[in-house]
């Protein structure tokens, strides 16, 4: 009888693994099986001179070397950090701010629903289209130039596309703008998710507003926080669409807010797969490091 | 739900504007596909094209029985469809990239031409071509001067040798010796066929000329560009009164590339000419007097001197026949071209720009109908006449040229009435091919591109501006590094 019943409940656990095929299978094909020929592919020399395939050859390491004795690569990965941090930092704190003003049932703030759908919706407009609304804007001709003329601000054009900063900053506040309506709905969730009779009893003992944010919130939202960073370090680290589009491929001016899958989209651009494949295992090592870097800091306390 | 009825009209407000946003902004990328007068196209009177297709019906052999339904075509913009449209008897358009010749179907396969793209989807599409279904198969293929060598290669053999479709040197005989020479290969044989021959000049605004130099007809004005000295002394001379020479640095780029000493790769490395190094020096004179600007080549800034509008204020464009009649905006109020108000001339220094070679793709299963496309297109002299009259393409036809120079009444609209074909069909027989190579269009872009980066003071110097395009260009070309 004992033994019966075990053997019902081990050929109803089966089901488990039949639910869990459709997962596996598509992990497989679309993410195991590229992962790792592209970690085989980066050892080969590989790539297309005019109509004709050159290799693929063994060579080792070589393209690792290649492009690590390359300082551009180098310079592409600062490019992509300071217009991850440019564009993170202020969309972290007005993130905070937003969560913290729409959480507090104190403030009654009206037509909070509305808000909540106007912040997130450049995120819903495609990358690449508002990247090229941004290009046709701050044309040196566009409407922004012609504002600012009228307005008597500029005597002529400023050339937004020529200069290292300006197209930084129009990056950084691009992802910013996409990116912080989605971030102030992560910290909501996980500002709700904090009893609220912790806030009661802070108030009951006389805590300023100030005081609950930097005592209550900011410690017990340490898990949303730490995600959010990682997700938008990864998501930073792989910066395409905007750049591409905004600077039309070029990364100018001087190669400035070149990022490094912007590089990667070079290398494929030209059938080199060889190379391509090699920046992207540097890329998965360096998104694993700076994420355990991440995870070491905040966590800490915790282990505490 | 009354808040949520208005959250919902904004949200509808915000992306309709977006969209409408989005509209303005994609002028620029319709720009860079030179985009046809399609109203051109649809204003012809059906009539008109009937008269040619009846009289040609004879000659044009229904496509053979035994051969594919389907010709698929690969192009970069709507330049030969709409040539093909308005000029090939029996064509019959079923929309933008369909139609019909006969009963086989006509697939048009376009793909933008910037940055190698063209080049990088002509090169899968060759590749799966030996396993390709009959029907999928590239049947045609247009190539630019650019790259053409690249296709044309005796050993890739891609595109096949005219004569292995029946096409004889006399047929090719009236085209003019450097459009054979593109398509070339290393045994001689021509792989390709232009109808256009781009031998290109200065195109400058009448009225600005006669404001700032008190002459205006080609003759005088060319004495005031004859050099390219005497091109900077003009060009200050239009700085006093507030015209830029040329909208961009990059519009004379052509000018010097054209008339360089040695090919862009020599022996597997880079070579920077001469000359391209007096294109730089040149221009960094021009932008620093702020006599030309830095604009890329398309883009809506650079387009904006053909019109009479008070940001432009450009006095010329270089460029060939095709420039003038497809991309100077002549169909829309408020262009200069509109009011007639071009005139060309030989400018500095002769040149060509562009071209379109038709090449037969090796492995067609429509040879009768591709052969027939190619001699109809790039030899026929009724279809290159009505070309050149129609559309003022400048033919790769020396016989219809001729006729068409000493032809009085005849007249460009855009240029004032001028007739072009003269000074066209002289540069034509000048143009001299020996130093392209396959890696013209990568070195090219990426030249005037990190150029820019100098022009605009975000480079140091020459030295670190040309780091830049060395840099970039072992990219885009792997086997140079």
């Amino acid at each position: 009888m004992q033994k019966k019943k075990v053997s019902a409940v081990t050929s109803y656990n089966k089901w488990g693994y039949f639910f869990l095929i459709p997962f596996i299978v598509i992990f497989l094909i679309f993410q195991l099986i590229p992962l790792v020929s592209t970690v085989y592919y980066s050892f080969f020399e590989n790539y297309r001179s005019g109509l004709k395939q050159i290799g693929p050859n063994f060579v080792g390491l070589g393209n690792y070397a290649k492009l690590l004795s390359q300082k551009h690569f180098l310079t592409y990965f600062k490019n992509t950090m300071i217009m991850w941090v440019m564009g993170f930092v202020p969309q972290i704190i007005v993130s905070l701010i937003l969560g913290a003003w729409f959480t507090d049932p104190s403030l009654r703030l009206k037509g909070q629903r509305f808000f909540k759908t106007v912040i997130y919706l450049p995120n819903l407009i495609m990358a690449s289209a508002f990247a090229m609304l941004f290009f046709a804007l701050f044309a040196d001709s566009g409407p922004v130039n012609s504002i600012l003329i009228n307005v008597g601000i500029l005597e002529k054009p400023y050339k937004f596309m020529s200069h290292v900063w300006s197209v930084r900053g129009l990056v950084a506040f691009m992802n910013f703008l996409m990116w912080f309506g989605n971030t102030t709905i992560l910290l909501m969730a996980g500002m709700l998710g904090i009893d609220s009779s912790l806030f009661e009893a802070a108030q009951v003992d006389g805590a300023t507003a100030t005081q609950i944010f930097f005592q209550i919130t900011l410690p017990l939202l340490r898990p949303i926080l730490v995600y959010v960073m990682v997700t938008s370090l990864i998501g930073g680290l792989q910066m395409f669409d905007v750049p591409q589009i905004l600077t039309n491929g070029t990364g100018d001016p001087m190669s400035s807010s070149m990022t490094l899958i912007m590089f990667l989209n070079k290398h494929l651009f030209s059938k080199n797969y060889g190379m391509a494949g090699a920046l992207s295992v540097i890329l998965l090592i360096i998104t694993g490091i700076l994420s355990m870097i991440i995870f070491k800091t905040t966590a800490q306390n915790e282990v505490k | 739900m009354k808040k949520r009825w208005l959250a919902i009209g904004l949200t509808a407000a915000m992306i309709t504007s977006m969209a409408a946003c989005g509209g303005s902004s994609s002028t620029a990328s319709k720009a860079e596909s030179k985009p046809a007068e399609s109203a051109a196209t649809e204003s012809k009177p059906a009539a008109e094209s009937k008269a040619a297709t009846e009289s040609k019906t004879e000659s044009k052999p229904a496509a053979a029985g035994d051969e594919g339904k389907v010709l698929n075509v690969e192009v970069w913009n709507d330049e030969f469809i709409n040539r093909v449209t308005d000029h090939y008897p029996g064509y019959e358009k079923v929309s933008d990239t369909e139609g019909k010749i006969g009963d086989v179907k006509v697939n048009w396969i376009i793909t933008a031409n910037q940055d190698n793209a063209y080049q990088n989807n002509l090169d899968e599409a060759l590749a799966a071509q030996a396993d390709a279904a009959a029907d999928k198969k590239v049947d045609i293929f247009l190539v630019e001067a650019d790259y053409a060598l690249k296709y044309v290669d005796a050993d890739a053999d891609v595109a096949m040798p005219l004569k292995d479709l029946g096409i004889t040197d006399a047929d090719l005989s009236k085209q003019f010796s450097y459009t054979q020479d593109v398509v070339k290969d290393a045994n001689g044989d021509l792989r390709g066929s232009s109808w256009q021959a781009c031998s290109a000049g200065m195109i400058y605004r009448r009225d600005v000329a006669q404001e700032v130099f008190g002459v205006s007809e080609p003759a005088d004005v060319q004495e005031l560009f004859k050099d390219w000295d005497a091109y900077k002394a003009a060009a200050a001379k239009l700085k006093e009164k507030g015209y830029k020479v040329t909208a961009s640095a990059n519009d004379t780029y052509r000018v010097y590339s054209n008339n360089v000493s040695g090919k862009w790769v020599q022996d597997g490395k880079v070579v920077v000419d001469e000359n391209i190094k007096k294109w730089v020096d040149d221009s960094m004179e021009l932008v620093k007097a702020e006599e030309t600007g830095t604009f890329d080549l398309w883009s809506d800034d650079w387009a904006k001197g053909f019109f009479q509008d008070p940001d432009g204020k450009v006095f010329a464009y270089f460029g060939p026949a095709w420039l003038i009649n497809f991309s100077m905006h002549a169909d829309e109020d408020g262009s200069v071209g509109k009011a007639g108000g071009w005139a060309l001339t030989t400018g500095p220094q002769g040149f060509y720009w562009g071209g379109t070679w038709i090449c037969a793709a090796q492995g067609t299963d429509n040879p009768t109908l591709v052969k027939d496309i190619i001699l109809t297109m790039t030899t026929d002299d009724a279809v290159m006449k009505d070309i050149a009259v129609k559309d003022s393409d400048c033919v790769n036809n020396k016989d219809v040229l001729k006729d068409l120079a000493s032809d009085t009444s005849f007249g460009n609209a855009i240029l004032g009435g001028q007739n072009p074909y003269e000074m066209l069909a002289a540069g034509a027989e000048l143009v001299d091919m020996s130093n392209i190579s396959i890696y013209d269009q990568g070195c090219n872009e990426e030249f005037q591109k990190a150029m820019k980066n100098y022009f605009e003071g975000n480079a140091a110097s020459y030295e670190d501006a040309l780091a830049e395009f060395e840099k970039n260009i072992k990219v885009k070309y792997p086997e140079l590094a």
